[in-house]
């Protein structure tokens, strides 16, 4: 199987079984602090790594180029209108831009 | 992907660690971590949730972010009815979104040229500001920002991304515990 074949497997199989879970096993248990307290902080841990190396990385050496403008325009962006869509709008076009220069 | 996995947020990470070179291992473990979160959202809704066990489970795949915030009645408890259906709104637009993106995303011409790979990490960027509502969250993410960085240049594809995950560990600390608590009983949470 390709890795896009195993990789949506995995994801589905998953995904399916950490929705199931709670309802079924926990059914109005409640889950221990520290547990809930740890997952809630790995969002923001994972979107900032992944934002990071799409910024600061290209393959597996650290550069800055067009789309770490891109990336940066977009943080102002979303910072100044609270808005996703002129988030990603704005970083898309300040990536083109600077690749025509 | 769209259709049977139905998780944004997991579905791009697994996807820009493949883009990056990542293996599936790292693609499929870095999008468990990122739905992680539904466990304790699936859990909180289940005592409000009709019907049996497998019923109960069937309809816990409709947890996603949006139709979960929108059904909290604030109490604890949540709209059952309000989570199905805003569920099942999202997914209709979420998979004909993919679908028109894939049949006519190649009319489109040269991705880069129109700064299309920036449109990933500035989507993550968006979700991450949503997430850091508080000084501890600020704190997770710039440090596993850093350690993801940081492991760029000697790691394999992927694993930077998955080792910084490590950073919710700062969960553990006892204040961090006592505030969740507190946050809990401010929210009534079933018990």
């Amino acid at each position: 199987m390709s890795t896009a074949a195993v990789t949506i497997a995995g994801c589905c199989v998953i995904t399916a079984a950490i929705k199931a879970a709670g309802p079924i096993a926990l059914g109005g248990r409640e889950l221990p602090t520290w547990f809930t307290s740890v997952v809630i902080l790995l969002s923001p841990a994972l979107l900032a790594a992944l934002v990071a190396t799409q910024a600061f990385a290209e393959g597996d050496r650290l550069a800055l180029n067009a789309d770490t403008v891109g990336i940066a325009a977009g943080g102002l962006a979303i910072w100044r209108t609270e808005s996703i869509i002129a988030c990603v709008v704005v970083a898309a076009a300040a990536t083109a831009a600077v690749r025509t220069l | 992907m769209s259709a049977i996995v139905f998780a944004g947020s997991a579905q791009f990470a697994s996807v820009s660690i493949i883009a990056a070179g990542g293996g599936a291992g790292a693609a499929v473990a870095a999008a468990s971590l990122m739905n992680s979160r539904f466990l304790p959202m699936s859990a909180a809704v289940g005592p409000s949730l009709s019907g049996g066990p497998l019923k109960r489970a069937a309809k816990g795949q409709a947890v996603v972010d949006a139709s979960w915030a929108m059904s909290s009645r604030g109490d604890g408890s949540f709209d059952e009815h309000l989570l199905l259906g805003a569920s099942a709104i999202a997914y209709v637009t979420w998979v004909t979104g993919t679908a028109v993106g894939a049949i006519w995303g190649d009319k489109l011409g040269d991705p880069d040229a129109l700064g299309l790979d920036a449109i990933f990490p500035a989507f993550f960027f968006g979700l991450l500001l949503n997430e850091l509502h508080s000084g501890r969250a600020r704190g997770v993410a710039a440090l596993g920002a850093a350690i993801a960085v940081a492991l760029v240049p000697i790691a394999p594809p992927g694993i930077p991304v998955l080792v910084a995950s490590l950073a919710s560990l700062l969960g553990l600390t006892r204040r961090a515990r006592a505030d969740m608590q507190l946050r809990q009983e401010a929210e009534g949470e079933p018990r």
